[in-house]
C-alpha cells in the first residue's frame, strides 16, 4: 500500500531530525488517517501533527517536514531538501548534519571524524601537581591543565541542598497517617503506634548563567567545561550565555562527550565576545524562559565581570527581579580576588545591592570554594533588603 | 460498544463546538475528533488564557456527558485524586458496633471497607462512565503536580482501571475521554505525552479574538470589542512579563461595559489597565508614550482588519 509505504519513509525523516516516533506511533497513524481521510491535505498534516508531535519546538519542524515530502513525495529527497529544512533555523541544523551520514545511503561507513576521538589526558596526576595548579589563573590554563582542572571540578560534589515541597510521604514526619494507623488498628486490633508521613524533599536546581562577551573571552572555554561537569553531576541544571543576547545551551551540554557539547554550544551561540547588555539578557530570560525554569526554588549562578554596556537601571531592575524568584543568587567575578580589585563598574554598581552572595571564580581554588559554600546553603532565604537598595539608588518607582 | 458514534467527522466537530459557543481552528477540531474516536488522551498546552480549558468544557456539552475536573497542583496526591476512606464515619460505625456488642471482626471489615464508607475522587469518578456515555475528565494544569504524579496518571490513562487495595479492582466500562492542560511551568515527561494526541494552543488572531468576545460579551458596542481586542493583540507583540490571554480580553471588556464605557481613549485604558496586565512592571511600560502609540496602532489594526 502507497500510503503506508510513504507514512514510513515519512516517519524514519522525522526520527532523523529528533522526533521520538515508535512503531506503535505508525500503526496509529495509519489508523487515524483512516478515520480522517485523505481528502485534505491540512487533515493529514493536523492528525500526523497531534500523534507524532511532543513539544512546541518540534511542531516547526515537522510542519517543514512535511511541507517538503508530502509537496513531492514518491520523488527523490536527497541532501539538499532536508538541509532545507534546517537551515533557516539554528537549531536543527547541527542535529541533521549529524543525521545525514545516516541517510545518505551511499555514504556507507560512518565519516572518520564521527569515530571515538580520545579525550585529552583528564587524570589527576600527583597531588602536588594539582597543589600547583590550584592557584592558577583559569584563563592562563593549557589543554592539558584544563583537563585536570576538569578532573578536579568532577570529583566535588554540587549540591545545592533540598527543597521541601508539598508533598507527603510515610516516613518520620509531624503528620497522622491517619489511613495507614487505621488499617493497622484492623489487624491488630488496637492503635499501638501511630504511623507518621513527611513531607518529602527535592534536589534544588541550578540556573547557570555565564558571560561570554568579549571581557570574559579568556574565560569563555572554561565556563562551558564547568556547565558542562554541573550538567553531568546535578540533573537539573539549566545553562544560558549571553553578551549581547540571551542562548539557552542545557540541551547542549547534556552530551556526554564534553567535546561535542562544547561545540555544539558554541555553534548556538550567535554574538560569541560580542559586547555585554546583562539587562537585557535578562529581561528576555524573564519573559520566555523564567517560569519555565525557575519555578522550583532555584540557585541561580551568575558568572560575570560586570563590564555592561547596557542601562545600568534596567541591568538592576532586572537583576532584582531575577533575586526575587529564585532561592539565592550567587554572583561569580574572576576578578575578585585579584590584587587590588574594587566592584566598582557601573553593571556590577547597580547589581550587586540584589545579589546574595558575591564571590570569585578565578582559580580552580575558588570554584571548590564554590561547590562547599553550595553544599552548605542554608535552607532558607538569605535576608533580603530590596527595597532599602531600591531608595539608596533611588530607582524610578 | 455503541454503533453510533459520538462524533462523525472533523466538520462535525468543528461544527458542534461552534454551536457551544468555542471557536475551534481546523487543527484543534481534528485533535479532538482522533481523541474521541481513538479515546486516547489530548495533551494540550499553550500559554495561560488561551483558552484550554474551556476546549474540555465545550466538548462534554457537545458530548452531553459529564465533565468531571482534576485541578492539580503541588504535593496532589492519590486520596486527593484517586478515592480516600471516610475514616471518621468509619470509627463511628465501629463504634456503633462496639455498643451494640456485634463486632464480628471479619463481618466489620468487610462492612467498613464497602463502597459506601469511599470518598471518590475524580480520577476515580471519570472510571464510572455509563457504555455510550463516556465522561470527560479534565485534568488541569498537569504541570503543577509533582513528577510522582505523573507516573501514576500514566498507568491510570493506559489501564483506565484503578487498584483499592481493601475492595480490588474498579476498571471502566467506557474509557472517559480525557483532556490534559499544561501552562508549561515545567516539561512534562514525555512517557505521559508519548500516549496522547498533542496540541499546541497559540493565542487567537484578531478575527478569532474578536469572534470569542462578540459570543460571550454581547452586551458590548461592536466598536468597543473590536478596539479592545486590537488593544489587546497589540500588548501580545510587546515583551511583557505576564501576556494577557483570552480571559483577560473578556474580563476587559466586561468592565468597560460595567463602567458604561463606548470607545477605548488612553485615560480609559489607563484606569481599566489593571484588568489586562498583571504585573506591575508591565503596567508602568505600558503608561504615557507607549500607551498612545500602542492606541493608535491597534486603532489602525482593527481598521484594516474591519476594511
Amino acid at each position: 500500500m502507497p500510503l503506508t509505504a510513504n507514512l514510513l519513509v515519512f516517519g524514519r525523516l522525522l526520527r532523523s531530525l529528533g522526533l521520538d516516533i515508535s512503531g506503535a506511533h505508525m500503526t496509529d497513524a495509519v489508523e487515524a488517517l483512516l478515520l480522517v481521510g485523505l481528502a485534505r491535505r491540512d487533515d493529514v498534516r493536523y492528525a500526523l501533527r497531534a500523534l507524532w508531535v511532543r513539544r512546541r519546538d518540534e511542531l516547526p519542524v515537522f510542519d517543514a517536514a512535511f511541507d517538503a515530502f508530502w509537496q513531492d513525495h514518491g520523488e527523490r529527497w536527497g541532501r539538499r531538501d532536508l538541509r532545507a529544512i534546517g537551515e533557516p533555523r539554528t537549531g536543527i541544523s547541527i542535529q541533521i548534519e549529524t543525521v545525514l551520514p545516516e541517510l545518505d545511503e551511499a555514504a556507507g561507513a560512518a565519516d572518520a571524524d564521527d569515530s571515538e576521538r580520545p579525550l585529552p589526558e583528564g587524570e589527576v596526576q600527583t597531588w602536588s601537581a594539582v597543589e600547583a595548579l590550584r592557584d592558577r589563573d583559569l584563563a592562563d590554563m593549557t589543554p592539558a591543565e584544563l583537563a585536570q582542572a576538569r578532573a578536579v571540578l568532577e570529583s566535588l560534589t554540587w549540591d545545592p541542598g533540598e527543597k521541601r515541597t508539598r508533598r507527603w510521604a510515610a516516613g518520620a514526619g509531624p503528620r497522622i497517617d491517619l489511613r495507614r494507623a487505621w488499617r493497622q488498628s484492623l489487624t491488630t486490633g488496637e492503635m499501638v503506634t501511630l504511623p507518621t508521613r513527611a513531607r518529602t524533599t527535592r534536589r534544588r536546581p541550578i540556573v547557570l548563567f555565564a558571560d561570554v562577551s568579549g571581557s570574559m573571552e579568556r574565560y569563555s572555554r572554561m565556563l562551558l567545561h564547568f556547565a558542562h561537569v554541573l550538567t553531568r553531576a546535578n540533573h537539573k541544571v539549566e545553562a544560558f550565555v549571553f553578551s549581547t543576547r540571551l542562548t539557552r545551551i542545557t540541551l547542549d551540554l547534556r552530551t556526554r562527550r564534553i567535546d561535542d557539547a562544547v561545540t555544539a554550544a558554541a555553534r548556538r551561540v550567535p554574538d560569541w565576545s560580542g559586547g555585554t547588555r546583562i539587562g537585557d539578557a535578562l529581561r528576555t530570560f524573564h519573559v520566555r524562559w523564567a517560569r519555565y525554569v525557575l519555578g522550583r526554588g532555584a540557585v541561580v549562578l551568575m558568572v560575570s565581570d560586570g563590564w555592561d554596556r547596557g542601562d545600568p537601571q534596567e541591568l538592576a531592575q532586572q537583576v532584582a527581579r531575577l533575586q526575587r524568584s529564585c532561592h539565592r543568587l550567587i554572583w561569580l567575578s574572576p576578578l575578585l580576588g585579584t590584587a587590588d580589585y574594587r566592584p566598582l563598574t557601573r553593571g556590577l554598581v547597580a547589581a550587586l545591592p540584589y545579589v546574595d552572595d558575591f564571590l570569585p571564580v578565578r582559580t580552580l581554588r575558588n570554584l571548590e570554594d564554590l561547590a562547599s559554600h553550595l553544599n552548605r546553603l542554608p535552607p532558607r532565604r538569605a535576608p533580603r533588603r530590596q527595597a532599602v537598595a531600591a531608595r539608596a539608588a533611588i530607582m524610578p518607582s | 460498544m455503541s454503533t453510533e458514534p459520538l462524533v462523525r467527522s472533523i466538520d462535525d466537530v468543528q461544527a458542534r463546538l461552534a454551536a457551544e459557543g468555542y471557536v475551534a481552528d481546523r487543527a484543534l477540531a481534528t485533535s479532538i475528533y482522533l481523541a474521541v474516536s481513538l479515546r486516547r488522551p489530548l495533551f494540550l498546552e499553550g500559554e495561560a488564557g488561551v483558552g484550554k480549558t474551556a476546549v474540555a468544557r465545550a466538548l462534554a456539552s457537545v458530548l452531553g456527558t459529564e465533565l468531571i475536573r482534576l485541578q492539580c497542583y503541588e504535593g496532589l496526591d492519590v486520596s486527593h485524586a484517586v478515592y480516600e476512606w471516610d475514616y471518621a464515619r468509619q470509627l463511628l460505625e465501629l463504634r456503633i458496633l462496639e455498643a451494640a456488642h456485634a463486632v464480628d471482626r471479619a463481618a466489620a471489615r468487610q462492612e467498613l471497607f464497602s463502597e459506601t464508607y469511599l470518598i471518590k475522587r475524580p480520577l476515580l469518578r471519570a472510571l464510572e462512565g455509563k457504555p455510550g456515555k463516556p465522561p470527560v475528565l479534565l485534568i488541569d494544569e498537569i504541570d503543577r503536580a509533582d513528577e510522582e504524579f505523573e507516573g501514576y496518571l500514566l498507568e491510570l490513562l493506559s489501564e483506565f482501571r484503578v487498584t483499592i487495595p481493601e475492595l480490588g479492582t474498579i476498571a471502566a466500562a467506557e474509557p472517559p475521554i480525557v483532556i490534559l492542560t499544561s501552562n508549561r511551568t515545567r516539561e512534562v515527561h514525555d512517557a505521559l505525552k508519548r500516549r496522547c494526541l498533542y496540541q499546541w494552543i497559540e493565542y487567537p488572531t484578531f478575527e478569532k479574538e474578536l469572534a470569542i468576545v462578540e459570543r460571550r460579551v454581547p452586551q458590548a458596542d461592536e466598536a468597543l470589542s473590536r478596539q479592545v481586542t486590537a488593544v489587546v493583540q497589540e500588548l501580545r507583540t510587546a515583551e511583557l512579563y505576564k501576556t494577557p490571554g483570552v480571559s483577560e480580553t473578556l474580563d476587559w471588556v466586561s468592565a468597560l461595559v460595567a463602567l458604561d464605557r463606548h470607545e477605548l481613549d488612553p485615560a480609559t485604558i489607563e484606569e481599566t489597565l489593571g484588568v489586562v496586565l498583571k504585573a506591575r512592571e508591565d503596567i508602568e511600560a505600558m503608561k504615557g508614550e507607549r500607551l498612545t502609540g500602542l492606541l493608535s496602532r491597534a486603532m489602525l489594526h482593527g481598521v484594516r482588519k474591519s476594511g
